[in-house]
């Protein structure tokens, strides 16, 4: 066997691997994207709903805001709104750049870079929703 | 059976009263400004796309082909055109007429009601010469999709005894519209997704994936929707509707897609609403399902 050969067996098990990362087919893809699409509409009503429980300039003061996270139901349905609109937010944003260039490379890149992202928003997120509901990690 | 399918061009053109398209300043001066853009993108890769001017003599019948033909017979002979046969039935003569794809044997100049006429290659094509483009990328997706019937029961090695496999009007009425398709590529010039991406299908290879999809006698179903279901498949449509708005034959390609969709969604298995027949006798539509029944009795016959 060739060094090139070695070199182009190397890179077809990378780019397998790279290719395995999306398990998904399109359509399970998109039917995710569009019950999340669904699902984020209901919750960010119930979300907006809720400031009409007090004057709406009160329900946005920091004491009170501080008190919604407190409730566990509450940050529930925060939590939900993150992953809701992070997967379907990211995969809309890797729709729109799939269109741009169809090199592998770029779908490549978009997919894990867009997984990441979305990963990295729902972490931090999550921390956020934790810390202020005053549950501590450590 | 007698498939009514409605058709905006002549609609449109009966709403016309007869005196309006007769004074209308097209027939009134008898010629009009045909502006034909020109490029030879294969002798000379730098050649600047420009348009030539013809005046071209007009009756209330000429279509752009007719005028275009005139042009080449008496003004310039160079004017590259593909065309072959004048009535809509080979798609050839497809491009860019006033600003929207449209077959140019099937376009009459009187309908058109402007002194200019302006014709340029179709969109998403790449140019070859003139009004002529390269349909190969075109050809491509359309053979992806695997445009023929394929049933593992069908008896052809043994063509002995290969037997009529017998298909009920109804289930023929599912896939009968997309049939129509004569690979215009208009569906495919006016579609927006395929300006931007390349690797998708277009109207025209996602309609013809349906058709067979569509198909009682075709057995490769899982297949058919693996092949479409991909990161530049099916899932790309913006749905915009362009692609039914251009066809020259009443296909709907946004409908196939979107029938498509649901079958991959899985969410529902609807098919396209069987067409409804007219009585004759009574000028009505009525429903199919006495009828059904009656046919379903012949083919058990």
């Amino acid at each position: 066997m060739t060094s090139d050969n070695i070199k182009n067996s190397k890179n077809k098990k990378t780019t397998k691997w790279i290719s395995n990362i999306t398990l998904l087919r399109e359509s399970q893809i998109m039917k995710i994207h569009y019950i999340t699409g669904v699902a984020a509409l209901f919750v960010v009503a119930i979300h907006i709903l809720m400031r009409l429980i007090m004057p709406f300039n009160m329900s946005l003061e920091f004491e009170n805001v501080i008190l919604n996270y407190k409730n566990v139901f509450y940050a529930l349905l925060l939590e939900s709104i993150l992953v809701l609109i992070a997967i379907h937010g990211f995969n809309g944003l890797r729709v729109i750049l799939l269109e741009i260039r169809q090199t592998q490379i770029w779908e490549r890149g978009v997919n894990i870079l867009v997984i990441i992202a979305m990963i990295g928003i729902i972490a931090y997120g999550t921390r956020t929703i934790i810390i202020a509901n005053g549950l501590s990690l450590g | 059976m007698n498939i009514f399918r409605k058709d905006k061009r002549k609609e449109i053109k009966n709403e016309l009263p007869l005196e309006v398209s007769n004074n209308t300043s097209t027939s009134n001066k008898g010629s009009v400004k045909l502006r034909v853009f020109r490029v030879n993108a294969v002798q000379n890769p730098n050649d600047i796309p420009h348009f030539d001017e013809f005046q071209v003599p007009v009756k209330r019948w000429t279509t752009v082909l007719d005028a275009l033909l005139d042009a080449k017979s008496y003004q310039d002979s160079s004017i590259g055109i593909r065309y072959s046969c004048r009535m809509a039935s080979c798609g050839s003569c497809g491009m860019k007429i006033n600003g929207i794809p449209r077959l140019a044997c099937y376009t009459k100049i009187s309908d058109l009601d402007t002194n200019t006429i302006t014709c340029e290659p179709l969109p998403n094509f790449p140019y070859i010469r003139d009004l002529v483009t390269d349909f190969s990328q075109f050809f491509n997706h359309h053979r992806s999709v695997m445009p023929f019937m394929q049933n593992k029961k069908a008896d052809i090695p043994n063509t002995n005894e290969l037997t009529e496999y017998k298909q009920s009007p109804q289930d023929l009425d599912k896939f009968l519209q997309f049939s129509y398709c004569i690979k215009c590529g208009l569906c495919y010039s006016a579609c927006p997704t395929v300006a931007t991406d390349v690797k998708f299908p277009g109207p025209q290879a996602l309609s013809q994936a349906y058709r067979y999809f569509a198909d009682s006698r075709d057995s490769d179903k899982s297949n058919r929707l693996k092949i479409i279901d991909t990161n530049h498949g099916i899932w790309r449509c913006h749905f915009a509707g362009s692609c039914s708005n251009v066809c020259p034959k009443g296909v709907d390609p946004a409908l196939g897609i979107q029938l498509l969709r649901s079958h991959l969604l899985g969410i529902s298995k609807s098919e396209k609403k069987i067409a409804q027949l007219q009585d004759r006798s009574t000028n009505t539509y009525r429903e199919e399902d006495g009828e059904e029944q009656i046919e379903k009795e012949d083919l058990k016959e």
